[in-house]
């Protein structure tokens, strides 16, 4: 068969095809067919799949090859787009997503959790035996501004600002800012066979355990513990929660089983984003307390007894939440 | 063949064809970005300005949502940033689709990694070692940056009258007349004539007749009688 007659003989489905292609570009209000018409989609597609192989097989001319190849290529994309995602997945990711994610990769977590926690506590405890340690960790402006935060003399912990009630609303976008930016670091810190996720569960660990040793010290114990230890429930467990993330990152590339490095990455990747983007919103949960709670003047012992409460949270949510649902993986 | 162009085979059988964007391009594209960015992060500094201690919370939740999520809310809009528009690029998937949410958070989380030690130094040598210009966040993702190739309007052919060419000519022969054909509106008539005397022993004529003549036969090869 000729070109010409070849072109003649199916132009008008190729002009269909197109026409759906733009009418589905719109957006859905926008649209001028009915759904019967639409859906003639994959029927269409498949015959000029079909019409751009005799093409191509039969060297017609360039122009018209490429012709197809762009409705075929444009079809694809609309065929076989992901399905977007919508507020109600958010809703199912909260309430089952995220934490049988975390079940499911508890090693990641366990081991993530105990690069973070033990240097802390070695640290930590160096720290509370000799006062001058921490300046191996930190320069001596670093801890005089940190033993100023926590002064007892101080009437509001955690700061170094004027207590203002306007003081609470930058500290909440501070810690947004800062805490979230560190979690995503330390699961990128995955890709680099994981060495960016290890040194910063290291150095925040140490760091965090050197300052809570060396306050607890020098005697600021009612001032630093009663303030962290309420949204420490929340953030110090979603650091962690990064870091396993950048460790199944790290283990798909180190040892990708059956899989080539980069299959294994791709799966392992798709899996660790669940637990980064609910780390996520941990983390935000915790810039909240931190600013609005954990720096108010309340009672001690009314303090102590709600970050129980808010560490049974956790506790209970990450371990349990979900575990019902059979549809474990929301496959975000 | 262009060495950039990627083959994807579809179900149905048929390979698309992508071609993938190399890292200076990408390295412009993330410029005009940087401008874009730095221009959003005034425009929210300023607006919030008057708004005291909340208004400094704004501006640091403002500035902390741009640099990281930016580029994810235009690739999954628009499939690019406006960077990346610019410069006529494309985010898909592996397989030529759309990039999805997930995709495009996993490849810019993952900036971070790829801009380590400095001015995306890991992710230009990631790029320089597979075949697909990916940088660590494209691996992870499984996603392309490539040509958003937009179809122009076909050419049609010149109107020649037919004329059957010598026997003998191969497919591909065949192909690069009707090639030329298509393009004569592209070119200048002095090109079209060097390029027809490269064939002057098939159409045995000079100059602006042996334009003509390789014309006439491929209009005769696409419209043709017989067969």
């Amino acid at each position: 068969m000729r070109q010409q007659s070849f072109e003649q003989q199916y132009g008008d489905q190729w002009q269909a095809l197109k026409l759906l292609l733009d009418d589905l570009a719109l957006s859905r209000r926008k649209r001028r067919l009915s759904a019967d018409e639409l859906e003639q989609l994959p029927h269409l597609y498949r015959q000029v799949c079909n019409h751009y192989a005799l093409a191509r097989s039969r060297h017609y001319s360039p122009a018209l090859v490429s012709q197809l190849h762009d409705l075929v290529l444009r079809g694809h994309r609309r065929l076989y787009r992901r399905r977007g995602a919508g507020l109600w997945r958010l809703v199912a990711f909260i309430a089952s997503g995220f934490p049988v994610a975390l079940r499911r990769n508890a090693r990641y977590f366990w081991l993530a959790t105990a690069l973070f926690l033990l240097p802390g506590l070695l640290v930590g405890g160096y720290c509370y035996s000799n006062p001058e340690i921490i300046y191996s960790v930190l320069d001596s402006a670093e801890v005089a501004s940190m033993e100023s935060m926590y002064d007892p003399e101080n009437r509001k912990p955690g700061r170094e600002m004027e207590r203002s009630s306007e003081t609470d609303f930058v500290m909440f976008g501070v810690y947004i800012s800062n805490n979230i930016g560190i979690g995503f670091r330390t699961f990128a810190g995955g890709v680099l066979y994981g060495v960016g996720t290890l040194f910063l569960l290291l150095f925040n660990g140490v760091v965090i355990g050197a300052v809570a040793g060396h306050l607890t010290r020098v005697g600021y114990q009612d001032t630093f513990w009663p303030f962290v230890s309420g949204h420490g429930s929340f953030e110090l467990t979603a650091i962690a929660i990064c870091g396993a993330a950048g460790l199944m990152l790290a283990h798909a590339l180190i040892a990708p089983g059956q899989l080539t490095r980069l299959g294994a990455l791709k799966v392992r990747a798709a899996d660790a984003l669940t637990l980064v983007m609910g780390a996520a919103l941990m983390l935000v949960v915790a810039a909240f307390i931190e600013a609005f709670w954990s720096s108010s003047s309340v009672a001690i012992a009314i303090k102590y007894t709600v970050a129980a409460l808010l560490w049974l949270v956790v506790v209970l949510y990450l371990g349990f939440a979900g575990s019902g649902s059979t549809r474990g993986d929301d496959g975000s | 063949m262009l060495d950039t162009a990627r083959q994807y085979e579809t179900p149905e059988g048929i390979d698309l064809e992508m071609r993938i964007a190399g890292p200076v391009v990408r390295a412009c594209a993330w410029a005009i970005d940087l401008v874009i960015r730095f221009g959003l992060y005034g425009v929210i500094s300023i607006l919030f300005a008057f708004f005291g201690g909340i208004g400094v919370a704004f501006i640091l939740i403002g500035i902390f949502l741009v640099e990281w999520f930016y580029p994810v809310i235009f690739e999954v809009r628009t499939g690019a940033t406006p960077g990346k528009k610019a410069m006529g690029l494309l985010v898909v998937h592996d397989n030529g689709t759309p990039v999805s949410l997930s995709s495009s958070l996993i490849r810019n989380l993952l900036r971070t990694a790829d801009f380590f030690p400095f001015l995306y130094g890991f992710g230009l040598l990631a790029m320089l070692f597979n075949y697909e210009f990916k940088r660590l966040g494209d691996m992870a993702a499984g996603t392309l940056v490539v040509y958003d190739d937009r179809q122009v309007e076909r050419m049609a052919l010149p109107a020649t009258e037919a004329l059957r060419p010598p026997a003998g000519l191969t497919g591909d022969e065949q192909h690069t007349l009707l090639a030329f054909a298509e393009r004569s509106t592209l070119l200048s008539d002095d090109r079209k004539a060097e390029l027809a005397e490269i064939l002057s022993d098939l159409t045995e004529t000079q100059g602006q007749a042996g334009v003509e003549k390789l014309h006439a036969y491929a209009n005769w090869l696409a419209s043709g009688r017989g067969k």
